[in-house]
C-alpha cells in the first residue's frame, strides 16, 4: 500500500449535526394519512411512522459509527477524486498463493454498507463455513460522489469510475491482479473495469447483466431473451420514474431529500421494499437499523445528490460518449472470465444466452431466494458463489 | 342534498404557530448543490432557489397576502363527506353567466385571481354588458379544500367533476354554466361536459388534456404525439413520480419547505412564458403565496394523488367525446399546440384561439388576454340563453 496516499479514516460525525437531526426528527411533518396504507403508492405510511419512532427513540448512530469504524477504512486521492474505501485483509488464510484481492462495488439506493455482512465471509471464509484458501483481501470503495468519498463534480462521471478503481487497486494498494464484484451500478462499473483493464482483472462476478445492453436489441433474440428484454422494458415503463427524476432533475429531488431526514429515508426504503425478496414486508428482510444506517450515510455526508450522478450521466451522455463506449466495447476485452449469480426477486432475470453475448461466462447460478440486494439479503449464498467462482482463477494471480 | 346551512363564508387564518414553524425550518434549511454548473440544467437553479428561500425567510409577508386573499368572497360548503372551498364573485352586469374556473397542478385558485374581477365586471361601468358569476374552487386534494373522501380513497377526476357539478347546481343553484380549465382543470371540465351535458353551455380549455387515441393517427398527428412523448421523456419525470410513487416523494416535500419550493418552482420555470427571466412571468411573491398555501394546508401529497388515480383508471376513455361547444385558448409556450384535427377527435371545437404570448399558466400570466377570450366564448355559447339562466338563478335565490 502506498502509505503516502492512503490515509486511515474514521467516521466521526460532528455533534451539532446529530443535534440538528434530532430537531428535524422531532418536528417531522409526515403527510396526512390518505390512500391505501401499503407500499403501492410509494412508501407505506405505517412503515414510515414506525421508522420515525425507531429513529427518534432507539436508533443509536454513535453505536453504528463505532461498528463501522471497526473496519479498516481509508481515504486516498485517486485521479482527482478523494475516495473513501474499506480495506480488510484476509484472515486465517492458508494456501500456496497470497489471498486474492477483490473489489466490491455498490449501487443505488445502497452504499458501501451493502457489503458489511459479506466482508467477513470473504476475508475469513474458514470462520464462516468455507475453506481457508478461499480468503480474499477485500476493498469496498464508496462511489466517488457518495458517502465519505469526495468528488465535487466528475470529469468523466460514471464512465470513468473504472479507471479510478483500477488506479486505487494497482497504484494505491499495489495489487497487480485482482477480482471484482458488483450489482446495480456496481455491475456496470465492474464490467467497464474488465473491458478497459483486462490485464489486471482476473475475473468479474455480477448479480445482473448491466441493463444498458438491452438498449440495443439484437434481431436474433431467442425466446428466453425476448422475455428478458420485455421484462427490462416493462420495468422502465412501470418503475422507471425514480431513474427519470434522478437523471433529469437530480437537483430538484435532492433539494427536498437533503433537507428532510424522513423524506430521504422514505425515498430509499421504498426501493428496498420493492426490489428485495421480502414478500412485501420490509421488516422481514432488513432491520430498521440497517435501513437507517444506509440513509444516515447519505444524510451525514449530504451526498444524496451524488447517488443520482450515474443516472444523470447515462441520461445526459451525448452521442460522442456512446460512440466512445461502443468503441471500447469493440476493442475492449470480452475475455475476462465472468460469473453470474441471479436472484429471483431481482429487477430482471436474464437468461444465460443473453449474458453470453457480452461476457465470457464461466459460472452461472440461479438462486431460489433473494433479491436485488443479495449481499444484504443472502450474504452466505452470495459469498459461497463468489468463492467458488474465483477458486479456479486464483492460479492466474 | 346540500343545504344553505352547510355553506359558510370562509376567511383564511393561519395560526402563528404554523408560520413560526415554517420560518424555523427556513432558517435551518440544508442546501445542496448537485452539479458543478448550476443554472437549471439539473432541475431548479440552486442559486435562484437560494435567493427565493432567503426572500421567503426574511422578506415575504404571508399576513399581507392573507389579508389580500381575504378580500375575495370565499366559502366552504359540505357535500356529503367532502368539504369544498371556493370563491364566488357574482357578476356586476345585468346579464351574468355563471362560469366555473378550474385550476391545475402545481397552481391553485391563485391561477385565476387577476381574472376574477375582469370577468365579474367589477372594473366595468357598462353595467348592461354581459358579465360572469365567477366560481373558483380549490380542487379536491388542493389548498383549503384539501383531502376529501375517506382516508382509503384517492378521488378521481370523474369524482371531482361530480362534486363540482353538485357545487354549481345544488349549492349555488345554477342550472347551466360554462366551465373553464387548464391542466388538471381541463380534464375535469371535459369530464363534467361528458357526464352532465345538460348543465354545461360549453367548456373553455387552455389545453386538450390527455386522451388515448389508439393507432388511427395521421402522420401530422403522430408527429404531435411524438413531440409530446419526447417532451415527457425530457421534462415529465415529475409526472412519472406522481403516478408511480407519490408518497415516497411527498414525505420530503411535506417536511421541507425548500424541497416543496424547488419542486414547484422547477415547474413554473419549465412552463412559464419567459424561462430565461422567470420573474417576468411570476414575481417571487406570487410564487411564494402559491407555495405557502401548499405548505400550510399540507396538501402536496393529496394534490399529486390525482396522477396516480388517472394512471390506474383514466377518467377520459377512448370513446369519450365532448359534444358541447369547446373553446380552446392555446398559449404558445404551453407544452405544444395540437393539430386542430387531433383536438376535434375528442372535442367539439367551436372556438380556436392561438394566443400571442403565454405559457402553461396562461390565465395567471396573461389574465387580460385570457379573460377576453373566455368572455368571447361565453357570449357565443350563451346568447340568447344567457338571460334565461340568469333569471333562473335569481328566482332560485329569491326562494
Amino acid at each position: 500500500m502506498d502509505i503516502a496516499r492512503a490515509r486511515p479514516f474514521e467516521i466521526r460525525v460532528d455533534e451539532w449535526l446529530l443535534a440538528d437531526l434530532d430537531v428535524r426528527l422531532a418536528n417531522t411533518r409526515l403527510p396526512p394519512l390518505q390512500g391505501p396504507q401499503d407500499w403501492d403508492a410509494g412508501a407505506s405510511p405505517v412503515y414510515l411512522r414506525g421508522l420515525l419512532e425507531y429513529w427518534r427513540n432507539h436508533y443509536d448512530w454513535r453505536a453504528e459509527e463505532a461498528r463501522l469504524n471497526r473496519l479498516g477504512q481509508f481515504r486516498a486521492e485517486v485521479r482527482g477524486a478523494e475516495i473513501h474505501f474499506i480495506h480488510e485483509r484476509a484472515r486465517n488464510h492458508t494456501g500456496k498463493r497470497p489471498p486474492l484481492p477483490l473489489i466490491l462495488t455498490h449501487g443505488f439506493p445502497d452504499s458501501f454498507t451493502r457489503f458489511l455482512k459479506l466482508i467477513p465471509m470473504l476475508t475469513d471464509p474458514a470462520a464462516h463455513g468455507g475453506q481457508a484458501e478461499d480468503a480474499f483481501d477485500v476493498v469496498v470503495p464508496s462511489l466517488p460522489w457518495c458517502a465519505f468519498s469526495r468528488e465535487r463534480r466528475h470529469s468523466s462521471g460514471l464512465f470513468g469510475v473504472n479507471d479510478i478503481w483500477h488506479a486505487l487497486m494497482t497504484e494505491v494498494l499495489g495489487y497487480e491482479r485482482f477480482g471484482a464484484h458488483g450489482g446495480d451500478w456496481g455491475s456496470t462499473i465492474t464490467e467497464h473495469l474488465a473491458r478497459s483493464h483486462a490485464n489486471s482483472v482476473i475475473g468479474i462476478h455480477l448479480t445482473d447483466v448491466p441493463f444498458w445492453h438491452s438498449l440495443k436489441v439484437p434481431d436474433d433474440l431467442k425466446p428466453g431473451e425476448r422475455e428478458y428484454v420485455d421484462q427490462v422494458q416493462q420495468f422502465q415503463m412501470k418503475e422507471g420514474a425514480y431513474a427519470m427524476i434522478q437523471g433529469r432533475k437530480p437537483q430538484t429531488l435532492a433539494d427536498g431529500l437533503n433537507d428532510s431526514p424522513i423524506g430521504l429515508a422514505a425515498w430509499l426504503t421504498e426501493k428496498f421494499q420493492r426490489w428485495s425478496d421480502c414478500d412485501g414486508d420490509l421488516d422481514s428482510r432488513f432491520t430498521k437499523n440497517e435501513m437507517l444506517t444506509n440513509a444516515m450515510v447519505y444524510w451525514v455526508t449530504g451526498s444524496i445528490g451524488g447517488a443520482f450522478m450515474p443516472y444523470f450521466d447515462v441520461l445526459n451522455a451525448g452521442p460522442p460518449r456512446w460512440i466512445a463506449e461502443a468503441v471500447k466495447q469493440k476493442i475492449g476485452s470480452d475475455e475476462v472470465p465472468a460469473g453470474f449469480a441471479i436472484f429471483p426477486k431481482d429487477l430482471s432475470h436474464p437468461p444465460r444466452e443473453w449474458a453470453e453475448r457480452f461476457f465470457n461466462v464461466q459460472r452461472w447460478t440461479e438462486f431460489k431466494k433473494g433479491g436485488h440486494f443479495a449481499a444484504m439479503e443472502q450474504p452466505e449464498m452470495l459469498a459461497a458463489d463468489i468463492r467458488e467462482f474465483f477458486r479456479p482463477l486464483r492460479s492466474e494471480q | 342534498m346540500a343545504t344553505q346551512a352547510s355553506t359558510q363564508p370562509f376567511r383564511i387564518g393561519i395560526s402563528g404557530q404554523v408560520l413560526d414553524d415554517l420560518r424555523a425550518r427556513l432558517h435551518r434549511t440544508r442546501r445542496i448543490r448537485v452539479l458543478d454548473g448550476g443554472s437549471w440544467q439539473g432541475g431548479s437553479d440552486p442559486d435562484y432557489l437560494d435567493e427565493l428561500l432567503a426572500y421567503w425567510r426574511d422578506e415575504y409577508d404571508w399576513r399581507r397576502h392573507e389579508r389580500e386573499l381575504n378580500q375575495l368572497s370565499q366559502f366552504v360548503t359540505h357535500i356529503d363527506d367532502a368539504r369544498l372551498h371556493y370563491i364566488h364573485e357574482p357578476g356586476f352586469g345585468v346579464r351574468s353567466v355563471p362560469v366555473l374556473l378550474l385550476h391545475g397542478w402545481p397552481d391553485s385558485f391563485l391561477r385565476y385571481r387577476a381574472v376574477i374581477p375582469l370577468l365579474a365586471g367589477a372594473d366595468n361601468d357598462c353595467a348592461d354588458d354581459l358579465t360572469c358569476d365567477v366560481v373558483v374552487p380549490s380542487l379536491p386534494g388542493f389548498a383549503f379544500t384539501g383531502q376529501i373522501g375517506s382516508p382509503a380513497d384517492i378521488p378521481s377526476i370523474k369524482y371531482s367533476a361530480q362534486l363540482l357539478h353538485r357545487l354549481m347546481t345544488e349549492v349555488l343553484g345554477y342550472e347551466q354554466f360554462v366551465v373553464a380549465g387548464g391542466d388538471g382543470g381541463s380534464a375535469i371540465a371535459q369530464s363534467m361536459a361528458i357526464q352532465f351535458p345538460e348543465s354545461v353551455y360549453g367548456i373553455h380549455l387552455t389545453d386538450i388534456g390527455w386522451h388515448d387515441h389508439g393507432d388511427t393517427l395521421t402522420p401530422i398527428e403522430q408527429k404531435y404525439v411524438a413531440v409530446i412523448k419526447r417532451k415527457f421523456m425530457e421534462d415529465g419525470a415529475y409526472a412519472a413520480v406522481h403516478m408511480a410513487q407519490p408518497r415516497a416523494l411527498a414525505a420530503s416535500l411535506n417536511d421541507s419547505p425548500a424541497g416543496l419550493a424547488s419542486w414547484i418552482v422547477d415547474r413554473c420555470h419549465s412552463w412559464c412564458d419567459t424561462p430565461r427571466h422567470l420573474e417576468q412571468s411570476f414575481s417571487k411573491d406570487e410564487m411564494l403565496t402559491n407555495i405557502t398555501i401548499y405548505w400550510i394546508t399540507q396538501t402536496i401529497q393529496s394534490s399529486i394523488y390525482g396522477y396516480l388515480a388517472e394512471a390506474r383508471q383514466p377518467s377520459l376513455g377512448k370513446d369519450d367525446r365532448v359534444e358541447c361547444p369547446v373553446g380552446l385558448a392555446l398559449f404558445p409556450r404551453d407544452m405544444a399546440v395540437p393539430p386542430r384535427r387531433l383536438a376535434e377527435r375528442t372535442l367539439n371545437i367551436a372556438r380556436w384561439t392561438e394566443m400571442p404570448a403565454g405559457g402553461h399558466f396562461g390565465a395567471w400570466e396573461r389574465p387580460a388576454e385570457f379573460a377576453a377570450d373566455l368572455k368571447g366564448f361565453v357570449i357565443a355559447v350563451t346568447d340568447p340563453l344567457a338571460q334565461r339562466a340568469f333569471d333562473g338563478h335569481r328566482a332560485r335565490k329569491a326562494i
